[in-house]
């Protein structure tokens, strides 16, 4: 039997309101009650504008960000959340692609001139005709791209949200355990919400009848932890570098978590015994989740990699399989398409979701052993070696380059790269340390062209890089 | 150079590269609430690594997570001892 709808964010908050009076999202500066919300079925004619337009989300505040959400969800045919580490350039791009109709922002948005006509001709025609029935809206999550241009990934409230048990009314179908969780659980997340792992937290809190506290940007995670302590959270998300951080700070005494979780890298055995350490009692989970193949599954026995018998197994949050190495995820939680323009299916026609993630069975566990194409995580954010290796190759001193993962205890990897001068520098520079000034050179043209993260945090001039029999640079996981 | 000396300049001079103000140092500062983010100190855990061949985080038990700047001199002065 196929799990029952959720429907949308609005009837699932007012079927669960009158229960639990007391709940808030909150921020630096504002807590807004989840029972003063205009929940009724018609939404206030402001949002009606929106009926069946496709919605690009821009505000820089999870909060008012998350209230939009709200608003939004079964009135706009589609939503797309822009996260705030997004490049602004590639707000156009965006908008092409995805036939968007409006723009909610805080920011000047420049865009082309017949884009704008567009706009406002769409948004003519959605004023004149509002249709009473309700709309099953498109949730569009951006994840970063080999050409620096992001990917659109469509998901519903379903897909996001099937799993969680919904506080005051039916599960809807097969739940995962979110811990001693329910209503009245008070939520706190670091990675921000317009990215799948935070995001999963903002709907756990909303559809299983809790609260949210949610950091705002340029917030020092002393401040926050203790603005958390405060509100009495006592459920917590953070990437493995959240978590990390936040031990190295007083504050981490602040805080006293009964749940504990760790998503969007990969968990490995010292932080999780840091936190054990740290949060003697708490219930200490780490999840593994992509955008494209949604939640895949949860441990929560404090070892890193996952047991080997949960392959092929059933009644976790998803159907795992490993072929050639590579870990593949089946389940009603996967992201249904691209929005690329063809709207290329993300599962296979199997249903199951390659996540390029590579794993490699030690004794009875699977680890996380990197990216197949090489991808890089640092502290949760993706890094594409080719688009680093790009930028390198335009220095005119450079004649070629190979990016890669170099293993780090604060954000779990960073970048570094190899680099072949150019003959004539060659030559010069030879592989003395006198290579250093151009070392520094092409640091600084990364920097000059690069988000801090993705600049190489060493150079290594080399003679030769290896060429695959395929043309290829040969690429070894790190 | 000292192991101090070492691991202060690394600190000014990453902090600078990444446009982050940072105080001036001083033992009890707050290593991460002086306005260093995840990603300097990162950076600096690696440029360490390669200019003092050691990289005390891979080793160090959850008591000896630095707090304070002081707290992290005395962790790369320990290791290379």
């Amino acid at each position: 039997m196929p799990p029952a709808s959720l429907g949308s964010l609005r009837a699932v908050l007012r079927r669960q309101n009158a229960a639990n009076p007391g709940r808030f999202l909150g921020d630096e500066a504002t807590r807004v009650s989840l029972s003063a919300l205009h929940l009724a079925d018609e939404p206030p004619r402001a949002i009606e504008k929106y009926r069946d337009a496709t919605v690009l989300l821009a505000l820089p505040g999870q909060l008012a960000a998350a209230i939009a959400l709200i608003a939004l969800d079964g009135v706009a045919s589609r939503v797309i959340l822009w996260p705030p580490d997004a490049q602004a350039a590639q707000i156009d791009a965006v908008c092409k692609v995805a036939s968007v109709d409006a723009v909610i922002t805080e920011w000047d948005v420049r865009s082309h001139d017949d884009q704008k006509a567009a706009t406002q001709a769409a948004n003519a025609g959605i004023a004149a005709e509002i249709a009473p029935s309700a709309t099953v809206t498109e949730w569009v999550l951006l994840t970063s791209g080999t050409t620096g241009r992001p990917k659109m990934v469509v998901h519903s409230l379903d897909s996001l949200a099937g799993h969680i048990s919904p506080a005051g009314g039916p599960s809807a179908g097969a739940t995962v355990s979110a811990g001693p969780s329910g209503p009245g659980t008070i939520w706190c997340t670091f990675y921000d919400t317009r990215r799948y792992g935070g995001l999963q937290i903002l709907l756990r809190a909303l559809v299983g009848g809790g609260s949210l506290v949610l950091s705002c940007a340029g917030e020092a995670p002393a401040a926050f932890l203790a603005r958390a302590a405060a509100a009495g959270a006592t459920h917590f998300l953070g990437t493995p570098s959240h978590w990390r951080r936040a031990l190295m700070t007083e504050a981490a005494q602040a805080i006293a978590p009964t749940y504990v979780r760790l998503s969007g890298e990969v968990a490995d055995q010292m932080i999780l015994d840091r936190l054990r350490a740290a949060y003697p009692t708490a219930r200490i989970v780490h999840a593994f989740a992509a955008t494209e193949a949604g939640l895949a599954l949860e441990v929560d026995d404090g070892l890193a990699g996952f047991p080997a018998r949960l392959v092929g197994q059933a009644g976790g949050p998803a159907e795992l399989d490993i072929r050639d190495g590579t870990l593949f995820v089946r389940s009603a939680r996967a992201a249904r398409a691209y929005l690329d323009g063809d709207n290329t299916s993300i599962p296979g026609a199997d249903g199951f979701v390659d996540t390029g993630d590579v794993v490699a069975l030690h004794g009875d566990r699977y680890h996380f052993a990197g990216r197949r194409d090489g991808t890089v995580n640092v502290g949760g954010q993706k890094v594409h070696p080719e688009e680093v290796e790009a930028v390198i190759n335009q220095h005119p001193g450079v004649r070629m380059s190979l990016v890669r993962a170099r293993a780090n205890p604060i954000t779990g990897a960073i970048v570094v790269a190899d680099v072949v001068l150019a003959a004539e520098n060659a030559a010069k520079h030879g592989a003395s340390a006198a290579a250093g000034g151009m070392q520094d050179d092409i640091r600084a043209f990364c920097r000059a062209h690069l988000p801090p993260h993705k600049v190489p945090v060493s150079i290594r001039i080399v003679p030769s890089l290896d060429i695959a029999a395929s043309g290829k640079l040969v690429r070894q996981l790190a | 150079m000292t192991i101090r000396s070492t691991v202060e300049t690394t600190l000014i001079q990453v902090a600078e590269e990444q446009n982050k103000p940072l105080p001036p140092l001083s033992d009890d500062l707050p290593l991460l609430d002086s306005g260093l983010d995840s990603l300097c100190l990162a950076v600096i855990v690696a440029r360490l690594e390669d200019s003092l061949g050691v990289d005390p985080f891979g080793t160090a038990d959850e008591a000896d997570l630095p707090v304070t700047v002081g707290d992290f001199i005395k962790l790369y002065e320990n290791a290379t001892r």
